[in-house]
């Protein structure tokens, strides 16, 4: 191999290997704390997961188009959820239902339950949901100040206190670092915080978003596409990334990327034009897939 | 361009330029006319900016900035323009911090809240009208309203209520002249701002009006910044307000013996009215002291629209905004 060539994209390729031939080693199943090689500390399960939502027969329309129809699932946290599925299944509506983000479009309408910690979302106040269930979005978007002041307006209950740019408080600018580090981007952006945050690259401005929407020690992260609009090296950050944060957060993420699901979901759920086809272990839906179309799609006969 | 297209490589050079010739006729005439009226409106606006140098300049005197205006027919001694100066400093200043505010207000309800939305239609077609009224029609209902005696406060007490002419009141009504100005450009760039920059901070757990006051409106400053200028720039040409609430009399007159306040409640003139006065239409008949104070009008109002310029494009011309709009690294993503 090119020498010169960084390790993440090696890892990559190598990923890609393991789940196209069927004798893909499996993941360590004992909880050995060694990690063998990059993959398989990717993939190790998690050691024990607790259910934090739950989505109770849910279907989601927007006016008289039912974009989600009676969709049934868990989210656990110390694990990965991914929903994969083509164009159009509804998966990111789904996604943006959690956190009831589906509310701001008009027309946007749903039946079924879904909960957080037992209680309906929809009985909690709406600001204080969406601070409890934290979401990335497919196009980094941060705000156009500082990336100090972007994690500082996350971190604040509403409105950042006053003077925001002159005066920081030491309690405020340790939350803003360790936000910034669990996203893994402090080292790179230590130097000055207060550099636009438009400035920044892609991969960078799009952990910045992750470390923003961690700002608020949120109890359910929502990824919708975190990585579609980024390279291949900043993607192998940000999966790297996925996969330490899920011990803390529960993590659903949205992906049209197999591969992608296959390196950081624990469970996999397929959907198709609004329905759930399968939902599994990744283990499970990768390799031994139930239904036929799961099978077409995870094999690119459509989608 | 011989030499530079020579260096070039074939691949560089333009394509031959299509010809008008293979046009139908109607669309060459049409395409002329475009042409015409193009150059025409260019010779307008440089005749009257050169028409306006050269009148203005000739009679322009360092010393009529200083001195107040006299009564007197000799052009020697009827002074300088120094009061509609600070009289037209004072009415923008004062129209300017009402409409700015309140113009933001409206714009940001419009665009991020605008429930009922009866109301939102309400107030937008208030808010049409209101940019279609014409001035004198808005002096004249002003003058209505500001002559009601509780209203005295703000100018001087007359033998009915209310003089009703004053600064104050002048610089009230001309607030509604730059309000629809302030309003529709703030809203223009509230509408253009991306709506992942809402989400992402609605995601966050913020309220409509912590993401409006921390995150959108910061972004489109210099969209406010434009329309206020604008709305400056509205306020100073106006006459037909000046005349009716300012009195448009030669001097400021201050009421009373409180420094500002004093001169804020009486009446004066700004410039408009003093070239209107001292045209070969109004009183003074000194249409020399009129084309110096026009030139100075027309002056600060194309350093106002050049300050617009500046700040529409710094608005989007950096990388920085390029970048909010447009992200690019669309790389296509990991495979």
């Amino acid at each position: 191999m090119d020498p010169l060539m960084p390790p993440p994209i090696r890892r990559i390729a190598l990923d890609v290997e393991p789940h196209v031939a069927p004798a893909r080693p499996t993941p360590i199943a004992n909880g050995s704390a060694a990690p063998v090689a990059a993959h398989a500390k990717l993939r190790r399960p998690a050691a024990q997961t607790t259910e934090r939502m739950h989505i109770d027969s849910v279907s989601l329309a927007y006016g008289e188009n039912w974009v989600v129809r009676d969709v049934t699932l868990p989210v656990r946290q110390g694990e990965v959820l991914a929903l994969i599925g083509a164009s159009g299944s509804g998966k990111t509506t789904l996604l943006r239902s959690l956190n009831r983000l589906t509310e701001i479009t008009a027309g946007a309408a749903r039946t079924g339950r879904i909960t957080l910690d037992g209680r309906d979302i929809y009985e909690l106040e709406v600001n204080d949901l969406r601070r409890r269930v934290s979401m990335v979005f497919q196009q980094p978007n941060p705000f156009p100040m500082s990336i100090y002041d972007n994690v500082a307006y996350a971190l604040a209950e509403q409105a950042p206190p006053r003077g925001r740019r002159r005066r920081r408080t030491p309690e405020l600018e340790q939350a803003a670092e360790t936000a910034l580090r669990r996203a893994g981007l402090f080292d790179e952006v230590a130097g000055d915080l207060s550099r636009s945050a438009l400035r920044l690259s892609g991969g960078q401005q799009q952990r910045l978003c992750i470390a923003r929407a961690l700002a608020a020690s949120p109890e359910v992260l929502l990824l919708d596409e975190p990585c579609s609009a980024l390279d291949p090296i900043s993607t192998a950050t940000i999966e790297e990334l996925i996969v330490d944060l899920r011990e803390s957060v529960a993590i659903v993420i949205v992906t049209h990327n197999l591969q992608q699901a296959f390196r950081v979901a624990d469970h996999v759920a397929f959907m198709h034009l609004g329905e759930l086809v399968e939902y599994g272990s990744s283990e499970q839906v990768f390799n031994h897939p139930d239904r036929q179309r799961t099978r077409d799609y995870i094999s690119g006969a459509f989608g | 361009m011989a030499a530079g297209s020579s260096m070039l490589p074939a691949a560089a050079m333009r394509p031959p330029r299509e010809r008008s010739s293979s046009w139908p006729l109607v669309d060459r005439l049409c395409y002329g006319l475009c042409w015409a009226t193009g150059i025409g409106l260019c010779l307008i606006a440089t005749a009257i900016v050169i028409f306006m140098l050269v009148k203005g300049i000739a009679y322009l005197r360092p010393s009529l900035f200083v001195s107040s205006p006299a009564p007197s027919l000799h052009q020697s001694q009827s002074g300088g323009f120094s009061d509609p100066i600070i009289g037209t400093l004072i009415v923008t200043a004062i129209g300017t911090v009402i409409a700015a505010p309140l113009g933001v207000a409206i714009a940001t309800w419009l665009s991020e809240f605008a429930r009922p939305a009866w109301l939102a239609r309400a107030v937008e077609s208030a808010i049409e009208m209101l940019a279609g009224v014409p001035s004198i029609v808005l002096a004249i209902f002003g003058l209505l309203i500001l002559s009601q005696g509780f209203l005295s406060f703000l100018s001087q007490g007359a033998a009915q209520g209310s003089l009703g002419e004053s600064f104050f009141d002048a610089g009230i009504v001309m607030s509604l002249l730059a309000l629809p100005l302030v309003v529709g450009s703030t809203r223009e760039a509230l509408g253009q701002l991306p709506d992942r920059l809402r989400e992402a901070s609605y995601a966050l757990g913020k309220t409509r009006s912590t993401t409006s006051r921390h995150v959108l409106l910061p972004a489109v400053r210099p969209g406010i910044a434009s329309g206020i200028v604008l709305g400056m720039g509205r306020i100073i040409g106006d006459t037909a307000i000046v005349t009716i609430l300012l009195g448009s009399t030669l001097k400021n007159e201050p009421v009373g013996h409180v420094p500002l306040l004093g001169t804020l409640r009486g009446t004066g003139s700004t410039l408009t009215s003093y070239v209107y006065n001292n045209s070969p239409a109004g009183e003074g008949n000194a249409h020399e002291k009129a084309y110096a104070a026009a030139f100075v009008l027309l002056m600060i109002v194309l350093a106002l629209n050049a300050t617009v310029t500046h700040l529409v494009n710094r608005g989007q011309a950096p990388r920085e905004r390029r970048r909010l709009f447009l992200p690019g690294r669309l790389m296509g993503g990991s495979r």
